[in-house]
């Protein structure tokens, strides 16, 4: 091994760049193809790390010759030359007060930019996970109620059921259902009254004698959607125990706090069986039964006025279904 | 000319021992200045006419630890899913040892800490704390009054009985009437448009992770910003209006708890 010239500190070197794209090689590789191209990956990073290694531990294998600094007198014409130490120009003028430097603040800005952007990458899909799924892929959900000839014309039932069978009973929900009979041309109508109290959610309750008081009894459909239970009653209006909102037997607000009429649920005759489809909202109804005027708008949060000036604090609502 | 007696035995084994008791101290203080720190938090000076309200702000803390500490122990045993949760929590309460009282200690402790906040916000109030220049711990304060409520609203869902789960729709159902933005609260806290069992774990994350790891921040600011500013005289204080107050020389024991006395004289300093 022939001494090389004497040097001071590892000179800049290429091999680290060769080995960092081997080892992104190597990682893209077992996500796309495991076999080649990870292994080609990983043979470049050895291979550039050998030669790194190798560089980088020079020094230590061979031998380094000692170096003495060279020591002589200063000439009488140059000590005659040089000013003296306290003399002279300075090389670098000394900073002014509140002077920044070019590479510092080039630090400082790439310090907070890129903390910014690392802290904008992590934060944007977890603040996304933790808002947007409360407000996206809101689905409808169709719900079989049984036959309809398990609601005679006329009578009014409460039935409870399941939106989705399998979220399970948490997604259990009660409507009043009373079949209208055929009208016009033979269309069927039915009025089915979310119990989903105006004012704030509470259960509105059906104000009349139920099930034995009646000499009736409860009737359960087994359905697609899980058990159906309905249960006959006689109500005159509504009423919800909570702050005392009161309901005609069309879901109009007659007493209390509720700022609109009951919500309704849309149905349709399928195969005949009676199928709920998604709720609306309902500002007031006119007339009953089959010949019932209603006035409909878009599903709205209990307490949201629909109609009336107090409708422009709502201008928007998130998504529903 | 007083003669230096050698020390006796007892004199050099109490000596001895309380080098060996203060050296960890020594040892922690050495390398973290936190012995310091604590004394500098503990020993600082307070108006001579503080007043027993002023320790309402250190009850509301206690509180606050006590419901953390319980709060924790409590998510041990209790299952945030709507299958479970219910059982879980009458599991706690009948059946694991002292699970009644850590459940009672977590739910009564919730009211006496709200209860005391807003004792304590009176006191300052009445006591003009907030002004100048404490506006800005008033305002901290605030914020934790509303994380306070908001711990409570979300920890009432929890038990997911009938109580808890039509609380929950009413309060929020109250969010959503709240002008423009009222309806989109309501249905990110409602984890959807109707309440379902993501609302459960939603408002668990929230009454567990998010909103005591705010409180506990909050906290923290609360009290630098007292040790900064230092504690408000009463209204009523003479020495915060001018009078002359003469400190009496303390008599009783220095340690630990009670700084060495300023200076013999027992003038002001």
């Amino acid at each position: 091994m022939t001494p090389g010239p004497p040097e001071h500190g590892p000179s800049p070197t290429l091999w680290p760049l060769g080995f960092a794209v081997g080892i992104a090689v190597a990682l893209v590789g077992l996500i796309v193809d495991p076999t080649v191209i990870a292994s080609i990956g990983a043979a470049i990073a050895i291979v550039f790390g050998f030669l790194w290694a190798r560089d980088a531990t020079t020094e230590m294998r061979r031998h380094v010759p000692m170096v003495t600094a060279e020591v002589r007198e200063a000439t009488p014409a140059e000590v005659a030359a040089a000013p003296a130490a306290d003399e002279g120009e300075a090389a670098m003028p000394p900073p002014q007060p509140g002077e920044r430097f070019a590479r510092s603040r080039f630090l400082e800005g790439a310090t907070l930019g890129l903390g910014g952007v690392i802290g904008g990458i992590l934060t944007v899909p977890v603040a996304g996970f933790a808002i947007l799924p409360a407000f996206l892929g809101q689905k409808g959900h169709k719900v079989d109620m049984g036959p309809v000839s398990a609601y005679p014309v006329g009578k009014w039932f409460i039935a409870t059921f399941m939106v989705d069978p399998k979220e399970g009973e948490v997604s259990r929900r009660t409507a009043f259902v009373r079949n209208n009979g055929a009208v016009g041309n033979n269309v069927p109508s039915f009025t089915i009254i979310s119990n989903r109290c105006a004012h704030l959610g509470c259960p509105v309750q059906a104000n009349g004698p139920t099930g034995a008081i009646l000499g009736e009894k409860n009737v359960t459909e087994h359905t697609k959607n899980g058990s159906v239970l309905l249960r006959p009653v006689v109500p005159a209006g509504f009423g919800c125990p909570c702050h005392g909102g009161q309901y005609d037997t069309e879901g109009n607000r007659t007493a209390g706090p509720p700022v609109r009429a009951l919500d309704r649920y849309g149905f349709e005759v399928d195969n005949g069986r009676l199928v709920l489809l998604s709720t609306f909202s309902v500002s007031h109804v006119v007339g009953t039964g089959g010949q019932a005027k209603i006035y409909k708008y878009k599903s709205a949060g209990p307490g949201e006025h629909v109609d009336g000036p107090e409708q422009w604090f709502y201008p928007l609502n998130p998504p529903h279904h | 000319m007083a003669v230096r007696r050698p020390p006796s035995k007892s004199q050099v084994r109490r000596e001895q021992m309380l080098a060996a008791a203060t050296y960890p101290l020594d040892w922690l203080e050495e390398r973290s200045g936190l012995v310091g720190g604590v004394r500098y938090f503990l020993f600082r000076k307070v108006p001579a006419d503080t007043n027993w309200m002023q320790t309402l702000g250190s009850a509301t803390l206690t509180a606050f630890i006590v419901q953390a500490l319980t709060g924790v122990i409590l998510a041990m045993y209790y299952k945030p899913s709507p299958h479970d949760a219910y059982s879980s929590i009458q599991n706690i309460t009948d059946h694991v040892t002292l699970g009644w009282l850590v459940r009672g200690m977590h739910k009564w402790g919730a009211s006496v800490f709200i209860i005391l906040l807003f004792l304590h916000m009176g006191r300052v109030f009445l006591f003009g704390a907030y002004k100048y220049p404490r506006e800005l711990n008033w305002i901290v304060g605030v914020l934790l009054l509303v994380l306070g409520m908001t711990a409570g609203f979300t920890g009432y869902l929890l038990p997911w009985d009938q109580t808890a789960y039509w609380a929950s729709v009413v309060g929020i159902n109250l969010n959503g009437t709240a002008p423009f933005l009222g309806p989109w609260l309501a249905q990110f806290l409602r984890s959807g448009q109707e309440i379902n069992g993501n609302t459960l774990s939603l408002f668990y994350s929230l009454h567990m992770l998010i909103i005591p790891g705010g409180i506990i921040s909050l906290i923290t600011l609360h009290l630098y910003l007292v040790i900064r500013l230092g504690v408000t005289s009463p209204p009523w204080s003479r020495e915060a209006a001018g009078a002359e107050v003469v400190e009496e020389p303390s008599t009783l024991r220095t340690g630990l708890t009670r700084p060495a006395p300023h200076g013999a004289s027992g003038g002001r300093d």
